[in-house]
């Protein structure tokens, strides 16, 4: 006896579905606006150039999602990216080799990440007051770091990867390794323990505790993945600009965060899926450049973006309200004995 | 009139002024025949209930009898679909908690809501605040009105401190302080000891007697029938929804009630031999916490049955807790099957063998929000993992075996666990426990809050795993469960242990004592 | 069952006035402890260098906090309601824009017009944010984040590529924050008796001890009958017009407003009203430690001049000041947590 393929999903994956759904239907209303106000918007070059410059943005998302799933946030996102592209040029100018700079610049992202983890988890802070402080702080660092000046000495050989492909494709670098990052995160988040614990602990953080799950490791473990990855990002930034300068992706963190809520990921922490950030990261580059490509003043796609993000928070409770709002413990009585399945 | 808290004599017998005021004849508040239902749920069929004033009148029933709707009902937050509500004989409507509140009806929550941030006399008065002129607040009247209802009530709380860190005990007192500035004639108080010390309780008494004797009504739900009998006058049995009988306490024992209730004789006692205990499980040895429990020494063998008795706060979860690695402790150590158990790992003790159940089903025990299947395999994901990864189709499985094997009811396995009963929902942790093959299991308060028939179900259950070897810490503060389930007693008091009785030699007396430090020959 | 009670009945009803005096000494230290750290600041900083304290550097520092305690005011209200308001920058920038730039085209206009101009808009804005945090049940994060966008995608759209110069402005307009009495100016006055005002208003009136209770416990708040959605209205309301009139001193201050006017600015004031005293979830603070807080991140900036240190160490002491900030208060919650713990119960409760 075969059942309907909806059956088989529990209520939260069904409400998922229904979202990704939607997300899904936007992409498509995105393209058809592009591909109707410019004729370059569905060419392969262009494709090519919307990757590029959303890469750094979708791949912070990756780990922001897991973040805002296990029920904190991670505001200092876009400072790591620009402390990491300020330590880059800091070094690069007094003639590292390129290898040892990515070595410091990685340890750079996983300390800035330790210390945000640290403050959450063991003193106990509200990540959003620790990350609104390191914010500032990590700022302030590149700020010291490069102060007023530009590096943009860069070797093409690095730089090129704003320009060039992978080579035997069109695909540009920073979609790859937004590609294989999505997908690492996305077994990671659906299909280990790691990831159900995530979930749990945003759900109900006590009940995690008592369940044996290590809250504090993991946090701490996500906010040094975040760290990682946005210093990561910071070097992909720099290298695409060619320039390393202190206000590197300055004001991103808004970017990233409305991103994953319109990915349908709950602010409140426990539910969500990494198919609806992969989503909404389409959604959010598809409307940037359809937007440049119809010389919509670029600055004012925020009003794009804030539009969907209200749109985002909002839907969900329309859509509670429309369904007649019964009472939990009214809404079916279980009365079978016999487990089904 | 104002009663003083110094030492109730709680074992008297209902006495000729607990008989209702021959001028109450007219009840405050009554509820005929009121239906409710949600959906196609009946919550309330014929409920019927009357409040005298001066009188504390019990409302009894099991787990979905429809008590806590009838006190929705009077606290106006539903309306009943039929029936009439009465005020003072006359029909009246309540329109929401607002109407309730105007009516005189003060609804005192198991759990006090109050402002932790705010002072008490503020949580007291918040919104209807005295003023001064140019509508200011006049902080110095508030707090002197407070102090007037603290001492009508006969207890002593400072009204300028702020109310975090306040005991529950002294945030219920708060909240009755509240409902005597709105002026209440009818105090609802639902479950209100559940969490309160044994001289809190009797404080608490004290102030019910107090609130009787300036002429309120008073509505006391409650599953500690020994509670019934002592503070009120008058019951109402509830089942299924239904009235089934209203009467002067006087007269009535309490297994006349629990017949009432359950409509059957439930036999708790497990059959079964006792098998001898086996090899040592679980040694704690001289385990210390600075303020909260010192020098506690125990052993657990495999197949018995280790019960800890003791009044509410003796430090029996803490010291639970600090065994299975979930809070810290100061001295001592634990050992599980030969090897000492690293301190504050959970981690550790679940791979030492030891489950948990803890005490707060729906906070600590399970994730609401998630399925069935995912709490019952939240505990064993390690094992259930295939190549790392782990499968929804592995969860379901393991979770479905554990439902059988638990006579879990349920809708899919796939509901979110909230859906269930609490009876049903005790029965998921502790299929996530069961999952792991524990050679310990300790369980908080197994029977916290779940109707009697899924109690005796528990209870069986214990037994049966012990038969099967498993090794049982059982903190209770259920007597009766206490002795019947029991192999080995243990009581804690004011974080030591006081005593240990075996199966037989212990009494509900014996053991009531050394909880309560009546023991001959013990400091007290 | 029978039982005699023998336990000792003191622990459980003493009153502890020992209590009392403990919470209030601990809360007198946080909210004037923000006081006290500026003046230690002042006064270290003036020791080493004297002329911090010149009537230029003060007047200077004045005028920039202005801005800065009349948005904490604002956000003040807000936080104590467990809520955030983030688009306070943009509306900032929206305001100085557009009623700055009614000199241009009128030269004539009455500034108490301009005023009321920029007033309006913030209002506008704030009573958006309001409607849709009260209604709508959702986060005000959110909420905040996604007006905090759309507003300045809308300033962006109004400014096109143009700016607000300080030719287009009268004197009267220009000298506003200038004027002052024997060096201080009148502005910061009037400020500082609106932050005043404010904070009187939230420790003495009901509605605004409700704004705390909201903060404090938002589901008691509720079931007591508090009118919970009208008074985030107006908090919201209440911080976007305070924006909306900051917006137009600070056009009268800076006097070249383009389109990124007052971007930032959320961050900044948020960790103000943080080291002021004001705790993050709500429920407790005032608005003249949030004042003090603005205060004393301003006159970073000075002390950073005078001290002859890079303004480029600016950015990171904010951060650094609000990280101790906040792990202060945590620390300090945690004892006293504990202490009170200890006084109101006897063992094991």
């Amino acid at each position: 006896m075969e059942r309907d393929l909806t059956a088989r999903l529990s209520a939260t994956a069904r409400a998922s579905l229904r979202w990704e759904t939607g997300l899904l239907l936007l992409v498509v209303a995105i393209l058809i606006f592009g591909a109707s106000t410019s004729s370059q918007f569905l060419t392969s070059g262009n494709f090519f150039n919307t990757g590029v410059t959303s890469g750094e943005i979708a791949i912070m998302a990756l780990p922001m999602t897991l973040i805002i799933i296990s029920g904190e946030i991670d505001l200092s996102v876009a400072s790591i990216l620009g402390m990491s592209s300020a330590l880059l040029g800091y070094l690069w100018a007094r003639h590292w080799p390129m290898l040892a700079i990515f070595v410091m610049v990685a340890l750079l992202g996983l300390v800035a990440g330790l210390v945000n983890g640290l403050l959450v988890t063991r003193v106990g802070l509200p990540s959003l007051a620790v990350t609104i402080g390191t914010l500032a702080l990590y700022r302030g660092v590149a700020l010291i770091l490069l102060g007023p000046n530009t590096i943009s000495n860069f070797p093409a050989s690095y730089t090129n990867i704003g320009v060039l492909p992978l080579p035997g494709t069109q695909i540009p670098y920073n979609v790859a390794i937004f590609v294989v990052l999505a997908v690492i995160f996305g077994i990671v988040l659906h299909f280990t323990a790691t990831g159900r614990s995530i979930y749990a602990m945003g759900a109900s953080p006590e009940a995690a505790l008592f369940a044996g799950i290590r809250v504090k490791r993991v946090k701490t473990m996500l906010y040094m993945t975040s760290g990682l990855v946005c210093a990561l990002a910071g070097v992909l930034w720099t290298f695409r600009l060619a320039t390393a300068v202190q206000n590197n992706g300055l004001g991103l963190e808004l970017d990233v965060v409305a991103i994953v809520l319109l990915g349908g990921v709950s602010i409140f922490g426990g539910k969500g899926t990494l198919a609806g950030v992969v989503l909404a990261v389409i959604a959010f580059a598809a409307l940037q450049n359809a937007l440049l490509l119809t010389n919509f003043n670029q600055e004012a796609t925020g009003i794009v973006i804030g539009a969907l993000l209200l749109v985002s928070v909002f839907a969900p409770n329309a859509a509670a309200l429309w369904r007649t709002g019964l009472p939990r413990w009214a809404r079916g009585r279980p009365r079978r004995t016999a487990p089904t399945t | 009139m104002t009663a003083g808290p110094d030492g109730p004599d709680a074992d008297r017998e209902a006495g000729p002024e607990d008989q209702p005021p021959a001028d109450a004849q007219v009840p405050v508040l009554a509820l005929r025949d009121a239906a409710k239902s949600f959906g196609a749920v009946h919550a309330v069929i014929d409920g019927t209930i009357e409040l005298y004033a001066g009188e504390a009148h019990a409302l009894v029933g099991e787990n979905g009898a429809g008590k806590s709707t009838m006190v929705k009902i009077l606290a106006g937050v539903h309306q009943p679909d039929s029936g009439e509500l009465l005020i003072d004989g006359q029909p009246a409507t309540l329109h929401g908690p607002a109407g309730a509140q105007q009516a005189g009806i003060a609804v005192i929550y198991q759990e006090p809501t109050l402002f932790p941030d705010l002072s008490v006399a503020e949580n007291i008065f918040m919104g209807r605040q005295p003023l001064a002129a140019g509508r200011r607040i006049d902080r110095r009247k508030m707090n002197a009105e407070a102090a007037g209802l603290f001492g009508r009530l006969g207890v002593r709380l400072d009204p300028g401190r702020i109310s975090r860190g306040l005991s529950i005990a002294d945030q219920q007192i708060v909240e009755i302080a509240k409902a005597l500035s709105l002026d209440a004639r009818v105090i609802v108080m639902d479950e209100p000891t559940a969490a309160l010390s044994l001289a809190e309780v009797a404080r608490l008494f004290d102030v019910v007697r107090t609130l009787r004797a300036a002429g309120a009504a008073l509505l006391f739900i409650s599953h500690r029938l020994d509670e019934v009998f002592e503070i009120c006058q008058r019951v109402t049995v509830m089942r299924d929804g239904r009235h089934v009988l209203t009467s002067e306490l006087a007269g009535l024992t309490a297994d006349d009630l629990v017949r009432a209730m359950v409509g059957r004789q439930i036999d708790e006692r497990p059959t079964g031999q006792r098998a001898a205990p086996g090899e040592l499980i679980l040694r704690v040895e001289h385990l210390t916490r600075e303020g909260v429990f010192t020098d506690i020494s125990l052993d657990v063998r495999a197949g018995e049955i280790v019960a800890l008795a003791g009044l509410v706060g003796s430090g029996r979860s803490e010291v639970a807790r600090a065994v299975f690695g979930i809070d810290r402790y100061d001295a001592g150590r634990v050992v599980m099957r030969g090897r000492e158990l690293r301190r504050a790992s959970p981690t550790g003790a679940m791979a030492a063998g030891i489950g948990f159940v803890p005490e707060d089903r729906r906070q600590q025990g399970l994730v609401m929000d998630m399925s069935v299947q995912q709490n019952v395999a939240l505990a064993s994901l390690g094992r259930l993992r295939q190549g790392g990864l782990v499968r929804a189709a592995a969860e379901r499985a393991f979770a479905a075996d554990w439902a059988v094997r638990l006579n879990l009811k349920y809708g899919r396995l796939i509901d979110p666990v909230y859906q269930l009963s609490g009876g049903n929902q005790q029965k998921v942790v502790l299929a996530k426990w069961l999952g792991r093959q524990p050679a310990l299991l300790i369980v908080d308060e197994p029977t916290r809050g779940i109707d009697i028939a899924t109690k005796a179900e528990v209870h069986r259950l214990l037994a049966r795993l012990a038969g099967e070897g498993v090794a049982i810490l059982m903190i209770s503060s259920e007597l009766p469960e206490v002795l019947h389930v029991g192999d080995r007693i243990l009581v804690m008091r004011e974080g030591r242990l006081t005593a240990g009785f075996g199966h037989d030699e212990a009494t509900e007396e014996k053991v009531m004592a050394a909880a309560t430090g009546q023991l001959q020959g013990q400091a007290s | 069952m029978t039982s005699t009670v023998t336990e000792r009945t003191g622990s459980a009803a003493a009153p502890g006035a020992g209590s009392r005096r403990l919470t209030e000494r601990v809360f007198r230290i946080r909210e004037s402890g923000i006081i006290v750290v500026f003046l230690v600041f002042v006064g270290v900083t003036t020791a080493i260098h004297p002329e911090f304290l010149n009537q230029q550097n003060i007047q200077f520092l004045l005028v920039n906090t202005v801005v800065y305690a009349l948005l904490a005011l604002g956000e003040t209200m807000v936080v104590i309601s467990r809520n955030v308001d983030l688009s306070i920058g943009s509306v900032l920038g929206l305001s100085a824009y557009v009623s700055a730039g009614l000199f241009g085209p009128h030269p004539g206009i009455p500034i108490p017009v301009v005023f009321l101009v920029g007033l309006g808009i913030g209002l506008a804005c704030g009573m958006a944010n309001g409607l849709m945090v009260a209604l709508g049940r959702v986060p005000s994060l959110v909420v905040t984040l996604a007006t905090l966008y759309i507003i300045r995608g809308i300033d962006i759209l109004i400014v096109g590529g143009n700016e607000v110069t300080a030719q287009t402005l009268p004197n009267s307009f220009a000298s506003i924050p200038r004027a002052g009495l024997l060096g201080v100016p009148y502005l910061a006055i009037a400020v500082a008796v609106v932050v005043g005002i404010g904070a009187y208003y939230l420790r003495s009136f009901r509605s605004g001890r409700e704004l705390y209770a909201i903060g404090s416990n938002p589901e008691a708040a509720r079931l007591a009958g508090i009118p919970t959605g009208r008074r985030i209205f107006t908090a919201f309301t209440v911080s976007g017009g305070i924006a909306g009139v900051a917006g137009v001193l600070w056009a009268a201050q800076y006097q070249t407003i383009d389109s990124t006017a007052g971007t930032g600015y959320e961050l900044t004031v948020i960790s103000a009203v943080v080291v002021g005293g004001v705790a993050i979830f709500g429920g407790s603070g005032s608005a003249v430690g949030a004042a003090v807080g603005a205060l004393l991140l301003s006159s970073i900036t000075s002390a950073l001049n005078v001290l002859g240190i890079s303004q480029l160490w600016l950015e990171a002491i904010s951060g650094f000041l609000l990280l101790v900030a906040i792990t202060l208060d945590r620390v300090i919650s945690l004892r006293l947590q504990a202490a009170l713990r200890r006084r109101s119960a006897g063992v094991g409760t």
